[in-house]
Parts: structure tokens; C-alpha cells; sequence
């Protein structure tokens, strides 16, 4: 294929990939993120310790993150097209995303709100805090670096998820490796889309890791 | 609101805390009964385990006791609903030994806290602070974050944060225990001028009665989790009863297994340590002294201190000497016969 006519195709590829992973990591997270500072604040020894609802909470993330990507895009057909309106392109690839990502990322920001020290915790308490006070006034934003570097991973993982939108007959990069290129053997067409995910990967831990690193006064 | 010119501004009644640990139970704290009166530098003092930390914790509700009562004026903390337990704590500030402040905020916005949580606006807040920042001698750093700052230079963030909510206490679990000595004088110099100049009431917690003596008026002494002994700094140091309080002031040896030296222990009561008293005594009696251990300093504006010496081998020397520092107005008493 000469190079005008792959370029646009690629593009178009490019620009599919992106919106699929924009969007469903957005909205991901607005979901698994306060199901993250859930997961931290009522655990036993959280500010708002409820045992139960944590350990209920965290079987149900579990459950959803052990399905694979492939298979919740299946199983969630129904469910995409009473929401979306339609199960099959790219568009509609959005709803199963989030659906697989949100308990990965909730588990993410878990980690990262781990990493806050206690104390510092109890100093806000000390002070009077209330609970709303302490989460979005300290355990927020002392875990901001590496909330950052989770997302560039959760980010990351997620454009993984987007190459499998063929499945369900969507576009990005990843369908036109698979369908436009191994599945009729145009092996150019398959190794440069791949490639260019690759690059995307690349760009996207490398920019993260630098945001992480420039917002990080604890190690300097 | 009756009982307000009262009752003491903290008080502890029967507290009791048991922690549950699988197969069995520890008891932190067992039936402490303490005042603490405004204006007071109180020094709760123990070596570790003693139950201190838990103590200190228990006053803003940190850690809840399993029984007993703690009263700020008057008002029972235990008892408090949330909104209560949030104003009462807004009243007692804290201070750590591992400082507890936001490593991803600069020291201004860390000092800010206090003040971003009770609504002050911002404008008048940022004055406060750089305010806060020059009485605890750290203006130039307001911009800087707390990795870039000494031990010293953290604790004196934290004061000034914990100053931030205008408090009527201060209370400090082991402040000066990461610090060395040097900048843990500064910290409690700094701790004595908030006391004073603000009428902040401290409390401190210390496993060093180097601090107790140093800074403190009244003094609690914690021994496994029970109080042993309780009283003004003066009176517990001229008069220690208890066995704890003897091993921190030195009279005892800190191992228990290292068997004491039968000794003679003179306490220096502030009016004669300018005597050239052992001088004298060697002179006048014509014996010979053995000093064991010699402590003396300034505390509260006067001489302070305690010095042990070997008890001499004839019992009637031993009632020579006891007598003749008794006659030059010294607290003494035989140890460890």
C-alpha cells in the first residue's frame, strides 16, 4: 500500500484510538476514583471504618476485574446497546471499557492513597477535620504524584483493551492491525498500526512519569 | 458552663484503655487520675510502653479509652458528637514526633491548614500565616516544602500550623524524641515562649526528664500504664517516691539487674547550690567524699540538681554527714541500703 493511502487510514486509526481511550478513561475514573478512596477510608483502621462495606465493595471490584476484556465485551452486549443505543463500533466500545477499567483503576487509587502516611492523617485530624476535609484537602492531594503515575498505567492498559474493539466491529489501531491487516495479509498495514500503538504507549508513560516526577516534592 | 472557673482545663478520671491482641488483652492505661490546670507545662513522662503515647492520644479522642472520663473543661470528650468532638479538637492542637506535615504543600499552605478548614478567607489567612511563620522564626521559608527542611526547622512548621486555629493547648507526643539535642532545645525554648506569651497550656510527653526539668511545672509519671507518682517538677525531683521516677531521675540505675551502690543522695534545692558545700564538708568533718554522680542546672530560675555520693563505711560518719547537710539546708536521704 503506498503511503498516501495509508497515512489517512492510520490517522483515522490514530484518532479512533484516542477518543475510545479519552473517554473511557474519563469517565473510568470518575467512577473508580471515589470507589478508590472508598476502598482506603472505610477499611478498619480508616476514617470511616465500615468492614462490611469494604469487604462487600471489594468482592465486587474483584469479580469485575478478574473478567477479561474479551469476554465482558461479549457478555455486556445487551447491556451496551440498551445504553449506547447500538453494541457494535467504535463508539459503543466506550461502555464495556469503562466497565472493565473502573475496578482496575479503584484498585489503583487505592495503592496510591495507601502510600500516605498515617500520620499525617491523624495530624489532620487532630486539627479538626472533617472527614470530607481530610480527603480532599490531604489524602487527595499528598497522593496527586503518584495518582499520576497510576493513571499513565491505567491509561496505558486501557489503550491495550481499545486494540480488541474489532470484536465487537469497532476501529482505533488496534482494529485496523487485525482486520485490515493480518486477516487479509497486508503485513505493512499490520506492523505500522501496531507500531504506532506502541508509540502511543511510549509517549504516555514517558509524559507520566515526568508529570509524576515534576509534581513530587517528597524526594527532593 | 457554671463549673467553668472550676474545674481544671483537663481532666482525666478512672481512664482505663485495653487493647485486645490475639490471646489475650494489654492494659495501656489503668485508672489515671490527672489535672492539669491552664497554663501549666505538663510533662507526662515513662520509658516506652509505659502507656504515654496512649495517654496524650486519648485527651483529643486520637485513641479511644475503654472507661474512664476525659473532661476539658469540664465537658466529657467521650461524650461528644462528631460537630463537639471537631470544635473541642480545633482547641487542642497537636504536634508530632515525626512532624505529620504535607510533604506535597509548601510550608505556608501546610500552616494555612488549620486556618483553609475553620473558612477563614484567604486573604486574611495568608497574613496569619506569615505571621505564624515569624514567631516560630521561619518566614524566609514559606515557599519551601517540608523535604527540604531540617528536623528542626519540620517541628517548628508543625508548631506553627498547630498555632494556626488560635488553640488554648498544645499537645506534643514526644515533639523532641527525633530531634538532637541542641535543636530540642530550641524547639522547647520555643514551647516555654508559647506558653508564656500566648498562656497556651502545654502538654508534653517525654521519656527524658531532661525535658521534664527543663520546661515543665508539674510533672505525671507513667509506669506500665498506672500512674506512679504525680505532682509539681520541684516536689516530685526533691521528694521521689516511686521506683520509675527514681530509675528517671538517676537514682536508680536504669538496669535493674546492674546492683546499686549504697549512696547518700543530696538534692540541691536552688538556695545553696552556690555553696562550695561538698568543699566544706570535707573540711569541716575531715572525711573524705566519694562523688558517685553530680547533676546540677537552672530550672525555673533556680539551681536545681542532685548529687550522689558514697555512703561511707561507719554508720556514724553516715549520720555525721547526713546531719551536717541537713544543717546547710539540703534535702538528703540514704539510697540503696
Amino acid at each position: 500500500m503506498t503511503w498516501d493511502k495509508l497515512l489517512p487510514l492510520l490517522w483515522e486509526g490514530t484518532l479512533d484510538t484516542l477518543y475510545m481511550t479519552f473517554w473511557s478513561s474519563l469517565i473510568a475514573y470518575v467512577i473508580g476514583l471515589p470507589l478508590g478512596v472508598l476502598l482506603v477510608v472505610t477499611r478498619k483502621d480508616g476514617i470511616m471504618p465500615s468492614p462490611t462495606f469494604n469487604a462487600v465493595l471489594g468482592v465486587v471490584i474483584n469479580f469485575l476485574r478478574s473478567i477479561p476484556f474479551i469476554i465482558m465485551l461479549a457478555v455486556l452486549f445487551p447491556v451496551t446497546r440498551a445504553v449506547i443505543g447500538t453494541a457494535i463500533g467504535t463508539k459503543s466500545i466506550v461502555f464495556p471499557l469503562i466497565i472493565s477499567a473502573f475496578p482496575y483503576i479503584a484498585r489503583m487509587v487505592e495503592s496510591s492513597l495507601d502510600e500516605v502516611d498515617h500520620g499525617i492523617i491523624e495530624a489532620a485530624q487532630s486539627m479538626g477535620s472533617t472527614n470530607w476535609q481530610i480527603i480532599y484537602k490531604v489524602l487527595l492531594p499528598e497522593a496527586v504524584p503518584s495518582l499520576v503515575n497510576g493513571a499513565a498505567i491505567c491509561v496505558t492498559t486501557i489503550l491495550g483493551y481499545t486494540a480488541m474493539a474489532s470484536a465487537a466491529g469497532g476501529g482505533g489501531l488496534g482494529s485496523i492491525a487485525i482486520v485490515k491487516g493480518l486477516n487479509v495479509r497486508k503485513f505493512d498495514i499490520m506492523y505500522s498500526a501496531s507500531l504506532l500503538l506502541v508509540a502511543l504507549v511510549q509517549i504516555i508513560t514517558v509524559f507520566g512519569g515526568r508529570i509524576t516526577r515534576r509534581l513530587d516534592h517528597k524526594h527532593r | 458552663m457554671v463549673t467553668e472557673n472550676t474545674c481544671p482545663q483537663i481532666q482525666l478520671k478512672n481512664l482505663c484503655k485495653v487493647y485486645q491482641i490475639p490471646g489475650g488483652e494489654v492494659h495501656a492505661l489503668q485508672n489515671i487520675n490527672l489535672s492539669i490546670e491552664k497554663g501549666d507545662i505538663y510533662g507526662i513522662i515513662g520509658m516506652s510502653g509505659a502507656g504515654k503515647s496512649t495517654l496524650i492520644r486519648c485527651l483529643n479522642r486520637l485513641d479511644t479509652p475503654t472507661d474512664g472520663q476525659v473532661l476539658i473543661d469540664g465537658q466529657n470528650v467521650l461524650a461528644m458528637k462528631k460537630k463537639e468532638l471537631l470544635q473541642t479538637r480545633r482547641r487542642m492542637a497537636m504536634i508530632f514526633q515525626q512532624f505529620n506535615l504535607q510533604m506535597q504543600k509548601s510550608v505556608a499552605r501546610n500552616v494555612r491548614y488549620p486556618l483553609e478548614i475553620a473558612g477563614v478567607p484567604k486573604k486574611e489567612a495568608d497574613a496569619r500565616v506569615m505571621e505564624l511563620l515569624k514567631i516560630v522564626g521561619l518566614e524566609e521559608k514559606a515557599k519551601a516544602y517540608p523535604a527540604q527542611l531540617s528536623g528542626g526547622q519540620k517541628q517548628r512548621v508543625a508548631i506553627a500550623r498547630a498555632l494556626a486555629g488560635d488553640p488554648e493547648m498544645l499537645l506534643c507526643d514526644e515533639a523532641t524524641s527525633a530531634l538532637d539535642p541542641m535543636t530540642t532545645q530550641s524547639i522547647l525554648a520555643l514551647l516555654q515562649k508559647i506558653n508564656q506569651e500566648m498562656g497556651i497550656t502545654v502538654v508534653l510527653i517525654t521519656h527524658e526528664m531532661a525535658v521534664i526539668r527543663q520546661i515543665c511545672n508539674k510533672v505525671a509519671i507513667l509506669d506500665g500504664g498506672k500512674l506512679a507518682e504525680e505532682g509539681s517538677v520541684d516536689d516530685v525531683f526533691m521528694h521521689t517516691k516511686s521506683a520509675a521516677g527514681r530509675r528517671l531521675f538517676g537514682i536508680l540505675p536504669d538496669q535493674e539487674e546492674v546492683p546499686p551502690q549504697p549512696a547518700i543522695r543530696i538534692v540541691f534545692d536552688g538556695s545553696a547550690a552556690g555553696q562550695p558545700i561538698i568543699s566544706k564538708l570535707v573540711k569541716e568533718l575531715g572525711m573524705d567524699v566519694n562523688i558517685l554522680s553530680a547533676d546540677v542546672r537552672q530550672l525555673n530560675g533556680k539551681s536545681f540538681g542532685q548529687m550522689m555520693i558514697a555512703r561511707p563505711e561507719d554508720p556514724s560518719d553516715v549520720k555525721r554527714v547526713m546531719e551536717y547537710l541537713r544543717a546547710a539546708g539540703m534535702t538528703v536521704e540514704e539510697v540503696h541500703v
